[in-house]
């Protein structure tokens, strides 16, 4: 270990940042081999997925034996935090190009396409609105015109409704955690860290029963027109991040479970937390401005 | 604590497994060098082809991918990284810190880079050749292309997490590495550019990351945001582009307004004039980079409201810039100047940045813009910005930096030879592009007519010229890494800042001890 003389702590060469690389190349690689239909291409994304996901133990892993080790210092730990706090930036910043692809399409091109009859003659544009849905190639391939009403959108008040006040109710259960936290209440952690999580995964499972009624008896896909463009790639990336997010709280509250962290240093809590709360604020423009208005 | 306490590796896995801000500095250079040839000798295919009219080396398509890679090489590849590069060996040491805030992450940003590049590399040689679309990737034609498209959203996927996680690291090393005393309004101009570069980093590569993933879901997953029959529009991908590719421009060229403005207080021997209104002129700048993007496309059909909003935003943009350039040149104003390499690179980059300047704001007006859109007035224009301001801002940096970096001094007379050289090439090739532009010369078109064979002809000669001078550059600093005078601390006889107070070669470990700044 090298540290300044002021104690901020200096990490040895590390063998995790090019292996990580590899694996995302691999991975990448792959990709593009699979969506363009060559064989290698889901074996590649195999292999390289498990490197990424190995390199990500072994990573952290260090991080959490220096950081139970004790040798972050408050400076470090500021460090994290404006890392932490402005990578959450950037995700904000990721999420606003497809807020503002879904303002757009709904103020301005729908609109204008609607002024032009260009799509069909009895286009108005609605939103949400009610075509072109996946038969519109078929339409065309057939001879006739593809119409309205070959898929219905995602209502507001069922499971999008539900999911809101579970998202909402995580955001104050991992609050309760970290109050337990910080008056050294290790049950009263883990149990509401536990519950928490528990939320995480129903929002997913219900989630996932959402996109196969969307997907199969709505008629609701991808290539639903620019309103299932919108309502696929705003959900689905944030259902990413929920992903990524519920095993995020599931490693705090197993770590919390062993014994990790201190009520006045626990920076991995926290940023957990954070981006917690970032998941769930995004949850709620979604909720506004795709299922609801 | 002592080096021998250090299990440094050494050879290969040195490199590869480094956490030291030098180390991964040094990387970045290196790479950027590499991809400044490669995107160099693109360039040569083009301005070959270009040499005179008619079709005679290349085939349209290829040349379409030559001008796309080209700029997603230069851009993506070579200025970015250098910059990033510079500001690893420079911020640590111009504000008293051991290192970067976050090391490991520090080397994973710049391996990164070489997967990507390769990823770029390879798509030139897949069925259908690289992407052909421009490097603004414009659908519908990026739509169409081959899996080369592919590749290239993947590079820029790659590079982008790079570039966050860099501008991550960059934020946190200036805003809690700071030596004691040096508080935000004590620190290097170099340090302020690159603190605000990296939130304009931060705030547009996502962006960047969303439209071209949204090109990738239309490409293959059925989704229609930029195709009209589905209810989607072509022209949105032009504002998600523009709204990154903005701030992106400024990206490059704001760490280079940084180094001059380190360079010509030394030579003119005199502090920088008005501290304090260039940093709040940088931050105008970054804010403005914002609100301009649909300048890019004012022929694309806009309402008149948002025509005229774009226009007046970005003629407001000459205000701070203008603020630079007078605080450059007031800075030299009475000085006891000298003329070294990088002090002659210095006022080279103000001056030709300016000429740029200027061809900005003809192109900021919308009645004009119509003419001038999409022609090589255009080229000419973002060339003179780009090379004559980001590049030779790179030159400036290493020849001010390079005895600091290697502890030799560089020759003196073969820096001056490649600044000339390198001057008349660079102004020989993008001069005449504004005359060929001017009287209508289409932009990204492998033939042209007669009329601007004159023209072209001599860009071709200053293309090879600027490019091949390069080798001069390179001969240079290979000899200044070997060998040559022994260069002081202090290096330059103006030069004041932390940097200079370290040993020449700067240790591999500057200020475990932060010093002391009054």
């Amino acid at each position: 270990m090298s540290t300044a003389n002021g104690g901020y702590y200096l990490p040895e060469p590390s063998p995790w940042p090019v292996i990580m690389s590899s694996g995302l190349f691999i991975t990448a690689l792959g990709f593009i081999l699979q969506i363009n239909g060559y064989a290698p291409g889901p074996w590649l994304m195999l292999v390289g997925g498990a490197i990424i996901v190995y390199i990500m133990f072994r990573w952290f892993g260090q991080v959490i034996a220096e950081s139970e080790a004790g040798i972050y210092n408050d400076q470090v730990d500021m460090s994290f935090r404006l890392g932490m706090g402005w990578f959450i930036f950037s995700e904000v910043m990721f999420f606003a190009a497809f807020f503002g692809a879904l303002f757009y399409v709904r103020v301005f091109s729908v609109e204008w396409l609607a002024a032009t009859d260009m799509l069909w003659p009895e286009f108005d544009g609605l939103w949400p609105t009610a075509g072109p849905g996946p038969d519109a190639l078929k339409a065309i391939a057939a001879g006739t015109e593809p119409g309205p009403g070959q898929f219905s959108p995602m209502g507001a008040w069922g499971i999008p409704a539900i999911n809101t006040a579970i998202l909402l109710t995580s955001g104050a259960t991992v609050t309760a955690a970290h109050w337990a936290l910080k008056k050294d209440n290790r049950g009263s952690l883990v149990f509401w860290m536990a519950i928490t999580s528990l939320l995480g995964i129903v929002f997913l499972s219900l989630q996932a029963y959402e996109y196969a009624h969307a997907w199969t008896e709505l008629d609701l896909t991808m290539s639903a027109g620019v309103y299932g463009a919108t309502f696929y790639m705003l959900t689905g990336f944030h259902g990413f991040h929920v992903t990524m997010g519920t095993i995020m709280l599931i490693v705090i509250l197993v770590r919390s479970m062993k014994g990790h962290f201190k009520p006045d240093q626990h920076f991995g809590f926290e940023g957990v937390a954070w981006y917690w709360h970032f998941v769930d604020v995004v949850w709620l423009g979604l909720f506004i401005f795709v299922y609801w208005f | 604590m002592s080096e021998a306490a250090h299990h440094r590796p050494t050879g290969l896995s040195r490199w590869l497994f480094t956490t030291n801000h030098k180390d991964i500095g040094t990387m970045y250079l290196i790479f950027a060098f590499m991809m400044a040839i490669i995107g160099a000798l693109m360039s040569l295919v083009i301005r070959a082809e270009l040499f005179e009219p008619g079709l005679q080396l290349v085939d349209p398509n290829f040349f379409n991918q030559m001008t796309t890679v080209h700029a997603l090489v230069m851009v993506f590849g070579f200025i970015m990284p250098a910059f990033v590069g510079l500001a690893n060996w420079m911020i640590p040491m111009m504000i008293g810190a051991p290192d970067m805030a976050l090391p490991r992450l520090n080397n994973w940003s710049f391996w990164l880079l070489p997967p990507a590049a390769t990823l770029l590399i390879i798509s030139l040689f897949v069925p259908g050749g690289g992407p052909a679309a421009g490097w603004t990737l414009y659908p519908p034609l990026s739509i169409q292309g081959g899996m080369g498209m592919d590749f290239t959203i993947l590079t820029v996927h790659m590079l982008g997490i790079s570039s966050i996680l860099g501008s991550i690291n960059i934020i946190a090393t200036i805003l809690n590495m700071r030596a004691p005393g040096m508080n935000l309004m004590k620190m290097p101009l170099f340090v302020w550019t690159w603190l605000i570069t990296a939130f304009l980093l931060l705030a547009s590569i996502p962006v960047f990351a969303g439209a071209v993933t949204m090109l990738l879901t239309d490409r293959h997953f059925g989704t229609q945001f930029f195709d009209a029959a589905g209810g989607g529009d072509p022209v949105l991908f032009q504002h998600i582009f523009w709204f990154f590719g903005h701030p992106e421009v400024y990206i490059l060229v704001l760490p280079a307004f940084g180094v001059i403005s380190q360079v010509i207080p030394t030579f003119a021997r005199k502090p920088l004039f008005g501290y304090s209104s260039m940093v709040f002129a940088t931050a105008a700048i970054a804010f403005l980079s914002f609100i301009v993007w649909a300048h890019h496309m004012y022929t694309v059909g806009m309402p008149m409201a948002g025509e005229l909003f774009f226009m007046y935003a970005t003629m407001l943009i000459a205000v701070p810039t203008g603020v630079k350039v007078f605080n450059w040149v007031a800075t030299m104003w009475q000085g006891s100047m000298t003329f070294e390499t990088p002090m002659l690179f210095a006022i080279a980059t103000v001056f030709t940045f300016t000429m740029g300047g200027v061809t900005g704001l003809m192109l900021a007006l919308t009645p004009v813009d119509f003419q001038y859109h999409d022609t090589y007035f255009v080229v000419a224009h973002f060339h003179y910005v780009i090379v004559g301001g980001s590049v030779l801002g790179l030159f400036t940096a290493v020849y001010y930096w390079l005895p600091k970096w290697t502890g030799h001094m560089y020759s003196e007379g073969i820096g001056k030879l490649h600044f000339w050289l390198t001057m008349i090439g660079i102004n020989l090739t993008f001069f005449p592009q504004h005359f060929s532009g001017l009287a209508g010369m289409p932009r990204r078109i492998p033939d042209y007519a007669l009329q601007f064979a004159e023209f072209n002809m001599w860009s071709t000669y200053g293309a090879f010229l600027a490019v091949f001078s390069q080798l001069i550059f390179f001969y240079l600093v290979w000899k200044t890494v070997k060998g040559g005078t022994k260069a002081t601390d202090q290096v330059w006889e103006g030069a004041e800042g932390l940097e200079w107070t370290v040993p020449s070669p700067a240790p591999y470990h500057t200020f475990e001890t932060p010093p002391k700044v009054s």
